[in-house]
């Protein structure tokens, strides 16, 4: 093991070819994986800020907010229904803003939320009528505490009040109002979409010990089908593109973690190939293949660590250096360490297609040939 | 003299090696004995293709003989399975081979130290019996310079140390001056005699070179894998 991390330290431009590849790789799956976390986070802020546990839509919505509609009655069967705590409604509406600052014609697309259950970051208290909360990431399209915002056509003023983190939607911004806000921002902006008195989009359902796939079935029997309640991960999958974002990003993932494999798996390949006469020598003297064997592995794992260094630090001077709001992405510590991780089992299982020719160094080799 | 077994550092019985190669067997050794006193030096000579290299590489645990029984320092590695000829020749022999092979990215002294890394580690002790090594061999001076940066001499004076620094029963030596102008050659050769006789370590020196067989106190003659003269001991 001394022996290859000496060589690592004496030897460092034997090791700088494959630690460049391998920080350029470990770059791309960190830079992905952000922009999948981005994307993800962007698209589905709103639903996991939630405070409860279920989402209830209309049945006919197919699971979407926009065409979703929750009538008092059927809210007060399921506030009825066994189980269930607090029910609290919640509208939403997307609209083209304009703030202050910006031109006439210069509209910020953003989401008008109306809430009774306050979202992860916000006081329990709901805002008066015309007043909202705001995204932080509004901040950078320069939406300060006190501003007024201009929604949709009607422009409908609404003063921000304050703001909250992370709850995005569909990669826009959002507001959070009263549901008595919504209303009136959807009858002036939407009035083919117009909420009735009383009728919300969907519910927020806070339940009590029950495991929430059971409850929510509970509530779709009891509403005879006139609801589809779904937990918070299921909304958040049933989001458009959000599979897809995921699917497609996590594929990418796989086939880049698969050409680390094929780097590693060839470099060390032909280190192997050059040492074959040191190898020969060194199991003459008495190394075992396992001694040698498990030196590769260090090699490599050292190698893959100085590369996700690298390729961490390059992805958080990224984070930072790239405008909130304009490109989707995050450096999150828990993605640092998954694409970290891929790497050193890339790393290691390249490795592995060493192992053969390792053993099959003939130390016999050393003292001249089998002749 | 006659030695008693466990006098003698490497007693070979009819040692026999065939190789396969595709259908054909080809017999490298055939009816070897031999034997190597606890501290003689044995010049083993013979044309190219005789054997040479396989009698040592036998006796030296890098190969296993298909008949015959190979004892070496009262062990017999006849039938030595191959984690067992890796213990072996980490402990008991030791090999200065004809191209020197040091590590090249570790200092003289970490070639040395090198041996101890391989097996079960003695630390401080090997420590100060490669620093004594290198004392002996006149390479004090010169136990932090990389192989690169010694000459010829210094670094078969290296190969040496590295071949004694696990107290063998047997170093073997393969053509060690070989790469070596005359007077180089010379001096290496009464170097080695000088660390053999003074450990009292025996020794067998692979060799195409007559002025090494005037250093050995045997010389044994092989031809056809067939150990032909085996010498007469110094009395």
């Amino acid at each position: 093991m001394k022996l290859a991390l000496r060589e690592l330290l004496r030897r460092p431009g034997r090791f700088a070819v494959a630690t460049a590849i391998l920080a350029l790789i470990a770059l791309l799956l960190m830079v992905l994986g952000g922009l999948l976390d981005g994307l993800v986070a962007g698209s589905t802020g709103a639903l996991r800020a939630q405070r409860g546990q279920l989402i209830v839509y209309s049945s006919a919505s197919q699971e979407s907010l926009v065409r979703s509609r929750i009538t008092p009655a059927v809210r007060q069967v399921i506030e009825k229904t066994v189980g269930v705590g607090r029910v609290a409604g919640l509208g939403s509406v997307q609209l083209g803003a304009r703030i202050e600052g910006h031109g006439p014609r210069d509209l910020v697309p953003v989401v008008l939320f109306g809430y009774e259950l306050a979202p992860r970051g916000l006081p329990d208290a709901v805002p008066a009528a015309g007043r909202v909360y705001a995204d932080r990431s509004l901040q950078s399209e320069g939406v300060r505490q006190g501003s007024t915002v201009l929604l949709g056509p009607a422009r409908t003023p609404v003063e921000v009040v304050g703001f909250l983190g992370d709850s995005r939607y569909s990669l826009q911004g959002t507001l959070w109002g009263s549901l008595q806000t919504w209303r009136s921002v959807l009858a002036a902006n939407r009035p083919g979409e117009r909420a009735g008195a009383g009728v919300d989009q969907a519910l927020v359902v806070r339940i009590g010990a029950v495991d929430s796939s059971t409850q929510a079935h509970a509530i779709d029997r009891a509403t005879n089908g006139a609801t589809k309640t779904l937990t918070i991960p299921q909304a958040i999958n049933a989001l458009p593109g959000v599979a897809q974002q995921q699917t497609v990003f996590n594929q990418i993932i796989g086939i880049t973690v698969l050409i680390a494999v094929v780097v590693v798996g060839l470099f060390f390949a032909l280190i192997t190939v050059e040492r074959v006469g040191l190898y020969g020598v060194l199991k003459a003297v008495g190394a075992s293949s396992g001694i040698l064997f498990a030196g590769v592995l260090l090699q490599a794992l050292v190698v893959t660590l100085i590369a996700s260094a690298i390729g961490v630090a390059a992805s958080l001077a990224l984070d930072a250096a790239i405008p909130a709001g304009s490109i989707p992405f995050v450096a999150t510590p828990a993605r640092l360490l998954t694409s970290t991780a891929y790497l050193v089992f890339a790393a290691l299982l390249g490795c592995a297609f060493s192992l053969r020719r390792v053993l099959r160094v003939d130390p016999a080799a050393a003292i001249g040939g089998e002749q | 003299m006659t030695a008693t077994a466990t006098d003698l550092a490497l007693q070979m019985e009819g040692v026999r090696k065939v190789y396969r190669v595709g259908d054909a067997e080809v017999v490298a050794l055939d009816g070897v004995h031999l034997t190597v006193g606890a501290d003689e030096i044995v010049a083993l000579v013979g044309p190219s293709g005789s054997g040479k290299t396989t009698l040592c590489s036998i006796a030296g645990g890098l190969l296993t003989p298909t008949e015959g029984s190979v004892i070496v320092g009262g062990q017999d590695i006849s039938q030595y399975s191959a984690r067992q000829l890796t213990g072996f020749r980490r402990e008991s022999v030791g090999f200065v081979f004809q191209t020197v092979n040091l590590v090249p990215f570790l200092t003289a002294r970490e070639n040395l130290l090198v041996v101890d890394e391989l097996g079960p580690r003695t630390g401080r002790k090997a420590r100060d019996r490669a620093d004594q090594l290198l004392e002996e061999l006149g390479l004090t001076g010169r136990s932090g310079n990389l192989p690169a940066q010694l000459s010829g001499g210094e670094r078969q004076r290296v190969a040496i140390g590295r071949a004694l620094m696990n107290e063998p029963d047997l170093v073997l030596f393969d053509e060690p001056t070989s790469a070596l102008d005359t007077q180089l050659g010379d001096q290496v050769v009464k170097l080695i005699r000088h660390e053999m006789k003074s450990r009292g370590t025996a020794a067998i020196i692979v060799t195409h070179d007559d002025r090494i067989t005037h250093y050995a106190d045997r010389v044994a003659r092989i031809v056809d894998g067939r150990v032909t003269d085996a010498g007469s001991r110094d009395a």
